[in-house]
């Protein structure tokens, strides 16, 4: 009789799915430690995770999202270790829920914003102008209400003057590697992301760096979890991150270390 | 291709655990709408069709708002120390409540098609009602029962709103849609194509299999 097969076979599966389905990581003796970090870092991050798990043989799980995705996710309940945020507001945000310790947070990276166009399209724009004009029709920013890159991205073009007529053409996208993505892809004519995103597409290309004085300062805070799942992971992942290996793998990917600097505590918004 | 086939795997499994999952209330709910009039029935018949119709996203932040920590649910689950949200017991959540509907509409026809007289006469030799269910009603419309799995499970399969919602894409609760678009929104395309290619695989075996089970009696 079918029925009778079919709830044994489903019944067969489930109970494989029972017994396999909650051992992540059972290859491994430690626990794994489970990282959210910003957009923008997911090739670093996995390389700098890869680099931690050879020395010290703790597997690092990877959840990489928009920060205000992964700020919303935490402050939810998700787990988590240790986040890497691309600003302090989606940091704030949960500290201010209790889930990170303000004292277990520094600044790590730096960033630069630039401006980018289709490869086929270089000489379009090579200034901030050049955005409001006619040809330009649609500009990608990571959300300005939210995405970090956005907010930044906003930020800096109110700087220059022409938010105002920017506004209307912006496609607001859910992290900045969709923003880059919309380029690449031709879907709008141009985009504000980092320079380290650049090196992730073949075909988008710079049409200028937003010079380090006229844009919004850049910071890449990161904080461990006050009820983390692997406390002594956690606390080694961060130990590691200010390590000159991993400094080395931030840099040669082009971020700038923030560690050494002036580390006097940022000021968080409320 | 570890990621292909875990997330491929993973994603096979919970649909499997969500149709496991809704089968017993969905038999009983679908057995109520079918035989019984009682007070409140248009409401549940509404009810189970709802997710059908509320945007799946929606579906998955209610899901979410009542199970997260700071949820009305989510609270006590908590003190009791169950995690639900961002885990893989919320994909099959999200699976099972979205394919919900699917069931309860295929089984409840197949009840309905069941000729009444028949649990009339099991009745009227003495059977009570669990036993008339459970020999003639439930063998009776088991085509029906089945389609309805199949129906479900598919559903669950491609389940992406409510699941972006509630599990994310964190590891551990990856589905294959989910990584999909996690995939392509950061950009590896070669890796959204790959489970492409495996969801239109399981997708193509699924529908085999369900015609298959269409044609044989």
């Amino acid at each position: 009789m079918y029925m009778g097969c079919f709830l044994r076979i489903v019944l067969a599966a489930s109970l494989v799915a029972a017994c396999t389905g909650t051992t992540d990581g059972r290859h491994e003796s430690a626990p794994p430690i489970l990282v959210s970090a910003a957009a923008s870092l997911s090739e670093v991050i996995s390389n700098v995770g890869r680099a931690f798990e050879r020395e010290t043989g703790i597997r690092v799980l990877l959840n990489v999202a928009g920060s205000q995705v992964l700020a919303a996710q935490i402050i939810e309940g998700a787990p988590f270790d240790v986040f890497v945020s691309a600003d302090e507001r989606q940091m704030a945000r949960t500290i201010d829920a209790g889930l990170i310790d303000i004292d277990q947070t520094f600044e790590l990276l730096s960033n630069q914003l630039v401006v980018v166009v289709p490869s086929d399209r270089l000489g379009t724009v090579t200034h901030p102008d050049d955005l409001t004009d006619a040809l330009i029709r649609r500009v990608a920013l990571g959300d300005p209400e939210a995405v970090p890159a956005g907010v930044y991205a906003r930020e800096y073009l109110k700087e220059v003057g022409v938010w105002d007529s920017v506004s209307g053409k912006i496609v607001p996208t859910r992290n900045v590697r969709a923003a880059l993505r919309a380029v690449e892809l031709g879907a709008v004519e141009a985009a504000v992301v980092y320079r380290t995103d650049v090196a992730t597409s073949l075909h988008v290309q710079v049409a200028f760096e937003v010079p380090l004085e006229s844009g919004p300062r850049i910071v890449y805070p990161i904080g461990v979890s006050t009820d983390p799942q692997n406390r002594e992971g956690a606390a080694r992942f961060k130990d590691f991150l200010q390590s000159p290996e991993a400094r080395r793998l931030f840099e040669a990917s082009g971020f700038v270390s923030l560690l050494g600097l002036d580390t006097s505590r940022s000021h968080f918004p409320e | 291709m570890s990621e292909l086939l875990q997330v491929t795997g993973f994603t096979v499994l919970m649909a499997t655990l969500a149709t496991l999952v809704m089968l017993p209330p969905g038999i009983i709910v679908a057995w109520l709408l079918a035989r019984r009039e009682f007070a409140g029935r248009t409401i549940l018949e509404t009810l189970v069709t709802l997710p059908l119709v509320v945007p799946p996203v929606a579906t998955g932040l209610i899901l979410l708002k009542l199970l997260g920590r700071r949820g009305p649910l989510g609270g006590f689950l908590e003190v009791v120390g169950v995690d639900i949200v961002f885990t893989w017991k919320a994909v099959v959540v999200a699976m099972a409540v979205m394919g919900f509907p699917l069931l309860v509409r295929s089984a409840r026809a197949g009840f309905e098609q069941v000729d009444r007289r028949y649990e009339g006469i099991a009745a009227t030799l003495g059977a009570r009602p669990l036993r008339v269910f459970w020999t003639i009603s439930l063998p009776l419309a088991r085509r029906s029962l089945l389609a309805g799995a199949l129906l479900g499970f598919s559903r669950a399969i491609g389940e992406f709103g409510a699941t972006v919602m509630i599990a994310g894409a964190l590891p551990g609760a990856r589905t294959l849609s989910v990584a999909i678009y996690q995939n392509a929104e950061l950009g590896y395309d070669t890796a959204a194509l790959s489970l492409i290619v495996a969801a239109v695989a399981i997708g193509f075996v699924a529908i085999h299999i369900s015609n298959r089970l269409g044609t044989a009696t």
